[in-house]
Order: structure tokens, then C-alpha cells, then sequence
């Protein structure tokens, strides 16, 4: 392939924080209609990359040069006049608004000052239409799921100086996807590739971050690989395996995945530990039964929104049951609420941990001793000596780093948060585990460190429940899948050879237990 | 769900009663029919109790428009703050001020009666502008910044004078007796002025970018702000907005009842929220109409008149009835909110 001139080029970037070298002399470069992978752990400089490009922050070194002119941007407002727009993980629009408001607010269509509203709503609809999406642009944005409103997102952002009236922009050159996948499930990821290809068909340059190594391969024309702030490489995803390229990112032998690979499960699962009877929610999840034997690892499969999450609060009882009953070791448990469920023995990791599981402004160890103190009640505190020894104990165990107990927890690494999370409930000693969704946004060595995890603790004899988007993690770990369709739960499969991913999807997309 | 699937009416394509319940419930027009329902429901039962005591006539319904038109004007201005996501608390003060500043001006230093509501409402827009002013540069809680506002305006009244002011000016008090007859019934000039602002109000708020900016920067204001809008212009126009309009509440007022008083209007900066809150406006910003608002006005006048009628129940029985409506809509927004959140 005959490469022609690069749309936007950095050369030499540096960037500089407090005591941190975030990027040490990066090059970059993007060509028009392609998508461009840029990979790299959490804490490799692919934000900082992004945020140096997109004028959030500014260039303590290096240049920028977009469409041959040298540029340098002090504000994102700037980087999108000049044609680079960015749509982050969260979506930034206003739910409140309409979907045409969200796409035109700022720049709607006016005449002597008065909306012209129709004008707007069919420019709106056109520009949907041309992208190829179904989206009834007069409905408010809340009124569609997360991954519509992503997509509408990159329709406002591709629109920009569409011609609407006030000559600024120059249509967009650079898109920059930041992880927009990590909380859509796989038909929405189609969706929003097929809005990238054909985006790629009209010459736009895309910048695209994730951390699900599949999607790379299957969108990604070129990748550029970070690590510790510095370049590794730019390589044509076709040119690299996935193998070779998790170990570039890592920059190490794959050890730590090889020897989960290899790992076989226990076979021998103790006697029942917790059984669920026809437990249910109207509107939440159909009455289900569910057995967990100690010591053994079931895992949840099933869509985003097929209920996974649902089940196990009602395990924990953060939300209340219509009906049913729940028996941990072989007693009666009410599970009105989560202190009934922390007293038979269970723990709960959200998998929000930023809202409702860590308190960032916290540190480290008060995080980490947080539901010890609750289950043991707040008129008999730790004596000092023991939490610091616990505390040490677990930041060693689960390789929390830094490995500072009095490091503030919304300073860590996702992974890394993580980690403090399943601290917190493991210092309980609970018999049942629930970690829903414990790997999500993290990074590949962190994940494999948290699988690593969940099978010793099972070894130890503690019961998880794990819930996962991608089935393969799912697979790899738990004796047992639930498989959720429709919030409802429809098999139970004993994990063998002849369960494959493949084998799941079938059971997930007919609904029936073959 | 893929937006493939979705048909170009998704929101509202639900086929089941479940869902088209719930479909109705993230309408976000439906507080404001909630509203108009129950004002509806309280005209009929009022006109059905006190039928034989002249309820019926059309004078009475205008009645609720020339009784509340300060209310009104007031609430407008709320409902641009609430809908921003801000709160004023210093609406009620500002009106008082106003009453007072604008009796002084006319009555004590000769002022000419337009040139003293030009001044009046300029303070009343001013205020407001630097409590914006603050609350955008030093990014403080509106809360306590308008709680600020409204200890200073109440004190300032009370520099201009501790007695009332009674406004014996000519000209005040033929316009304060202007009727403009509408065939069935007549309006006086404060009420058709509040219409005029709940036109203009209604069509900024709609047809205006910066009516559809302080629905964004309500919506979520981070987002505002990544999308490149002038997030801070905007909310120093929001407050200016309500300063304006508490100025010019103040001047209908003062026209109500002829005279200016440092301890008119305490607290009516609670029934300006209490009436936009009524009518539908969410307290988290970002939804609502000010047509709701209108409603929500009109259904606490209306309270007022049935107690009138009512003849012998205390007055405080308004205060009871307002407490309990509200409660009741803050109910049903935090069903629509929940539900939006899922």
C-alpha cells in the first residue's frame, strides 16, 4: 500500500506532570481513512497522548502537525475548529435535550435569532440518515441506551462545520474514539464499527482506544503501541498476533496469562453452600434457582442488561426479593438487606466502583478497612496495630501499587482500584464472593492478576460468583455458567471441554438448555 | 439493543400498558398536564361548592391572574434558575427592595415614576448579574450566594427606611386602577404584564440559543461545557434574568398595594419555587416549562380563592395545602427521575 501524506503528525512529544514524565518523546502519525489503534496498558500515555492532541492538555515539548501547517492547541474548543473532535467513554451530551438539539446545541440553526427548529430537526435526520443510523432525532437522548447516545455523540462531532450556518470548523479530519466500547455488549459494538467504516469511507482519521484486544483486530487498520510514556513500535494490525502484541504492551513473556491457561480447576467442589429458591424481582430478574458449593466459582454469562448484575444484588440483598428464600450453609437468610448478606458470609464487589464502591477522597487503607469496621460495628474499632498489619497484608497480597496505605484511592489505576475493592471484602473472610464485572476498564496485566486471584481463592475454599462481560474470562475461571437471557435465567451449564464461547452464545441466543 | 431495532418512535413504541406507562412517565410534558389536571379539578369542584356564591363568574378566574401576577413574574425567573440547575433565594428580598427603593425614589426624592422603574429594575438586573458573577468565578454554591443576596437586599431596604412608604403619586395610583376589560371580565395592567413576560419567557426559553444553553448547562453542565458552549455567560444571564424579573415582580407588587414596605414580600422567593416546582420544573435543572410554571401560580392562587370561599378556615390552611402539593410533586419528579436513570 502506497502510503500518501499523513493527516496529522506528532513528532517528539513530551509531556511533563509533577515528578512524572507522561510521554517521552512519542511519535505519532495518522492517514486519512484508516483506523488507528492506539494501544497500551493503563498508565502507558494514551490519555495523555489523546488529551495533548485534543488541547485539554498543553505540550511541554515536540510538534504538532496537522494537513502540513504546525499547530498547538490551548483548548479542545480550538482542536475542534481545526477539525480534531474527540467522543470520551462517557458520553458528553445533555440527556435532557433531543437528539437534534444534542447534535446542533451551540451552533442550531437561526434566523434573526429564532431556532428554526424544523430546519434543524430535518437537517438532524439527514445527517443520521447519511451515517446510516435508525434515530428518531425529536425523541429526548435519555430515551435511548447508552450506545445510541454514542453514536449520536460521534454524529454531533463528525458534524461539526456541516455547513449549519456559522462558517467555523472545517469538517472534521480527526475522530478520537477514548474506549468508547468498554459498556456496550456486541451488537452495539457493531453498530458503532459500522458508523466507523463508514466514517473511514470518507476520509476521516480515527484514533481509536480499547481495551478488548478482539475489537482491534477486527477494525484497526495500523496500531501504535506505548508503554511507560515512550513508543514501542507502529505496526500493521496485520502484521502482529495478538500474543506479540500483548507482549509488547506488557513488555514481558506472557507468563502471567500462559499459567492461567494452564491452570486446571479443582475438581472436587465442596457440599452446597448457598441455594437460592425461585428468588425474583418484577422488572428485574424472573424467579431463578441457584445453588453455589463451596468453594466452587460460578460464573454469569450473558448480554449487557440481561439481568447478570440484577441476580446478584439480589443475592446480596441490596435490592429487595418479590419472593422466594435463601439458605447460606444450611440456614434461612432473610436478605432484606446488604448487612443480612454480610453476616451470612457474603461479599459484594459493584461493579461501579467508582460510585458504589470506593470513596475516592478516602485512602487506601481507610478503603480497605471500611467493611471490616462496618461488620464488626462502629463502637469497637480496630486497634491500630492489627489494621496497619492487615492492610500491609493484602496491598502485598493482591500487589496493590504504589503500595502506599495512605495514597488517596481516586488517585490509583483502575486496576488498581480494583484491587483495593476485593481488599476490602476479602479482609472480611467471606464464604461467598460476588464480583461483578471485577475487570472491566482495567488493564491486561491487572486482569490476569484478578483471575489469578479468583482462582486461589477458590482453591482456599472460598465460593465466587463472577460476572463478566467477556465470555472467554468467564469460561476460563468457574466450574459452573448461569447463563442469563432476558433477565431471566435459562441454563446451567457444568464447565468441560465441549463448552466453548460458541456453545454459550447458542445457548444465550435460543434460550434453552440443550 | 441495537439502533437498528429501534423504530422511529422508539420512546414511545411500547405496545404492552407497562410500558406505555412508563413511557409516559419519561414525558417530560407530563408534570405539566399533572398540573393543569389538578388545577382543572380544583376549578370544577370549587365551581360545584360555591356555585350559588358566584364562583363561577368569569372574574373570578381573571381574579387569580391580577391576585398573582407578582407571583408570576417572580416564579418566570425561578423557573430560569431551577431550570439551569441553580436555585435564588434572594427573589423575595429583591421584590422587596424593589417596593421600597422605587417609593423612596418617587415619593421622597421626586423621582418621575419611569425613570424610577428604569433604575429599579437596572438594580434588581445588576443583582442578579453579580450573584451570577459569583457564582460562576468563584464557583460557589448558589445556595449560599443568593442566601447572601437576600440578607443584603432585605438590609437595604431597611437603610432606605425602617417605616413603610406610602405611595400617594397620581399617576401610580391610576395605573394601579387601570382595568382593560376582555369582554367576559377585565385585567389590570400588573396582570396583562405578567402574561407579556410568560410569552416572552416561553419563547426565549424555546427559540432562543440561549433559552436552549440554560436547558443544557441544567442538563448536565460538564457535558455543556465539552461541548463548547459558554457554560459561565450563561449562568451570569440566568441570574441576571431572575434579578430583572424580581425587580419587576417588586414593581407589580408595589402596584398591588401601593406602597413600599422593608418587610414586603418575606419568603416569597419559597412560593416563587413552591410554583415552579408545582408546575413541573425539575429541582436537578435540565427539564421543565414555563407554562408548567404558569400552572403551578394559578393552582396556589387558586388555593387562596377556595379558602376565601371557604370562609371559615384560617388562612394558614394555604400554607398546609401548598406544603402538601408539594410534596406530592417532588414525589412524582423523583419518579421520573429514577426512571430516567434506569
Amino acid at each position: 500500500m502506497a502510503e500518501p501524506r499523513p493527516v496529522l503528525e506528532m513528532t517528539g512529544i513530551v509531556k511533563e506532570f509533577p515528578g512524572v514524565r507522561a510521554l517521552s518523546g512519542v511519535d505519532f502519525r495518522l492517514f486519512p481513512g484508516e483506523i488507528h489503534a492506539l494501544m497500551g496498558e493503563n498508565g502507558a500515555g494514551k490519555s495523555t497522548l489523546i488529551k495533548v492532541l485534543t488541547g485539554v492538555h498543553s505540550l511541554d515539548g515536540g510538534t504538532i502537525t496537522l494537513d502540513g501547517k504546525s499547530v498547538r492547541f490551548a483548548s479542545p474548543l480550538q482542536a475542534q475548529q481545526a477539525g480534531i473532535n474527540t467522543v470520551y467513554q462517557e458520553v458528553n451530551l445533555c440527556p435532557n435535550l433531543s437528539v437534534a438539539e444534542n447534535i446542533f446545541i451551540g451552533r442550531e440553526p437561526t434566523r434573526f435569532g429564532r431556532i428554526q427548529w424544523k430546519r434543524m430537526r430535518k437537517e438532524a435526520a439527514e445527517l443520521v440518515d447519511r451515517l446510516g443510523l435508525d434515530i428518531d432525532v425529536t425523541a429526548p437522548l435519555s430515551a435511548y441506551p447508552l450506545a445510541v447516545q454514542q453514536l449520536v455523540a460521534i454524529v454531533r462531532s463528525v458534524s461539526t462545520g456541516d455547513g449549519t450556518g456559522d462558517g467555523e470548523g472545517q469538517g472534521t479530519k480527526v475522530l478520537v474514539l477514548d474506549e468508547p466500547t468498554s459498556s456496550l455488549d456486541r451488537d452495539e459494538v457493531l453498530e458503532l464499527f459500522r458508523l466507523m467504516r463508514r466514517l473511514k469511507d470518507e476520509g476521516v482519521a480515527i484514533l481509536f482506544v480499547s481495551h478488548f484486544l478482539d475489537q482491534i483486530y477486527e477494525i484497526c487498520d495500523r496500531m501504535t503501541v506505548l508503554r511507560n510514556g515512550t513508543l514501542v513500535g507502529e505496526h500493521m494490525v496485520s502484521d502482529l498476533d495478538q500474543v506479540g502484541l500483548i507482549q509488547l504492551m506488557i513488555g514481558k513473556e506472557l507468563d502471567k496469562l500462559e499459567e492461567l491457561h494452564e491452570h486446571q480447576l479443582r475438581a472436587d467442589v465442596g457440599e452446597t453452600l448457598l441455594h437460592a429458591e425461585g428468588l425474583g424481582r418484577t422488572g428485574r430478574i424472573a424467579p431463578f434457582d441457584l445453588e453455589i458449593k463451596k468453594g466452587e466459582v460460578v460464573g454469569l454469562a450473558g448480554l449487557l442488561g440481561s439481568g447478570r448484575t440484577e441476580l446478584a444484588r439480589l443475592l446480596f440483598g441490596a435490592d429487595q426479593p418479590d419472593g422466594g428464600k435463601v439458605t447460606v450453609a444450611g440456614k434461612q437468610v432473610p436478605m432484606n438487606a446488604p448487612n443480612d448478606a454480610i453476616d451470612a458470609g457474603v461479599a459484594f464487589c459493584s461493579e461501579n466502583r467508582k460510585t458504589e464502591g470506593l470513596v475516592p477522597d478516602l485512602t487506601v487503607r481507610e478503603n480497605i478497612i471500611l467493611a471490616l469496621q462496618a461488620a464488626r460495628g462502629w463502637t469497637r474499632p480496630i486497634p491500630a496495630a492489627q489494621r496497619d498489619e492487615l492492610v500491609a497484608k493484602y496491598i502485598k497480597a493482591l500487589d496493590i501499587r504504589p503500595a502506599n496505605p495512605e495514597a488517596r484511592v481516586g488517585q490509583l489505576s483502575g486496576g488498581n482500584q480494583q484491587k483495593v475493592l476485593l481488599a476490602r471484602w476479602l479482609i472480611t473472610e467471606p464464604r461467598l464472593l460476588i464480583l461483578d464485572e471485577p475487570t472491566r476498564g482495567i488493564d491486561i496485566g491487572a486482569k490476569a492478576e484478578i483471575q489469578k486471584l479468583v482462582v486461589s481463592l477458590s482453591e482456599d475454599g472460598m465460593s465466587v460468583l463472577y460476572i463478566a462481560a467477556e465470555l472467554e474470562e468467564v469460561l476460563r475461571l468457574s466450574h459452573t455458567i448461569g447463563v442469563l437471557r432476558d433477565r431471566k435465567l435459562v441454563a446451567r451449564l457444568t464447565n468441560g471441554p465441549e463448552i466453548t464461547p460458541s456453545r454459550i452464545l447458542e445457548t444465550i441466543a435460543s434460550g434453552e438448555h440443550q | 439493543m441495537s439502533a437498528t431495532t429501534q423504530t422511529p418512535t422508539a420512546p414511545d413504541s411500547g405496545t404492552t400498558a407497562k410500558s406505555r406507562f412508563s413511557a409516559l412517565l419519561g414525558d417530560r410534558r407530563l408534570p405539566v398536564l399533572v398540573t393543569a389536571t389538578l388545577f382543572l379539578a380544583m376549578y370544577i369542584a370549587g365551581l360545584s361548592r360555591y356555585q350559588n356564591y358566584g364562583f363561577g363568574e368569569p372574574q373570578v378566574f381573571l381574579n387569580l391572574f391580577i391576585d398573582n401576577g407578582y407571583l408570576l413574574v417572580a416564579a418566570v425567573g425561578a423557573t430560569f434558575v431551577i431550570l439551569s440547575g441553580g436555585i435564588d433565594l434572594s427573589v423575595g428580598s429583591v421584590i422587596g427592595f424593589t417596593t421600597m427603593f422605587t417609593a423612596w425614589l418617587v415619593e421622597r426624592q421626586g423621582v418621575p415614576l419611569p425613570l424610577a422603574v428604569l433604575l429599579a429594575l437596572g438594580v434588581g438586573a445588576f443583582g442578579g448579574f453579580l450573584m451570577g458573577y459569583v457564582i460562576h468565578n468563584f464557583e460557589i454554591q448558589p445556595f449560599i450566594v443568593t442566601l447572601a443576596g437576600l440578607f443584603l437586599f432585605r438590609g437595604l431596604c431597611l437603610v432606605i427606611s425602617k417605616e413603610s412608604i406610602s405611595i400617594s403619586d397620581s399617576s401610580v395610583s391610576s395605573l394601579a386602577q387601570t382595568r382593560v376589560s376582555l369582554g367576559l371580565g377585565e385585567l389590570s395592567i400588573g396582570a396583562l404584564a405578567a402574561l407579556v413576560v410568560i410569552g416572552v419567557a416561553f419563547y426565549v426559553l424555546h427559540y432562543t440559543r440561549f433559552g436552549r444553553r440554560v436547558y443544557a448547562i441544567g442538563g448536565n453542565e460538564q457535558s455543556a461545557m465539552l461541548m463548547g458552549l459558554p457554560q459561565g455567560r450563561t449562568k451570569i444571564a440566568v441570574y441576571t434574568v431572575s434579578g430583572f424579573c424580581s425587580a419587576l415582580a417588586g414593581l407589580l407588587f408595589m402596584l398591588y398595594i401601593q406602597s413600599g414596605d422593608p418587610l414586603h414580600a418575606v419568603g416569597m422567593e419559597l412560593d416563587a419555587i413552591a410554583a415552579t416546582v408545582i408546575g413541573g420544573t425539575l429541582l436537578t435543572g435540565g427539564s421543565g416549562y414555563v407554562i408548567g410554571t404558569l400552572f403551578g401560580v394559578l393552582v396556589l392562587g387558586l388555593i387562596k380563592s377556595i379558602i376565601q370561599f371557604e370562609g371559615t378556615l384560617s388562612s394558614w390552611w394555604t400554607k398546609i395545602a401548598t406544603g402538601v402539593l408539594l410534596c406530592a410533586f417532588i414525589l412524582i419528579q423523583r419518579a421520573m427521575t429514577s426512571r430516567n436513570k434506569t
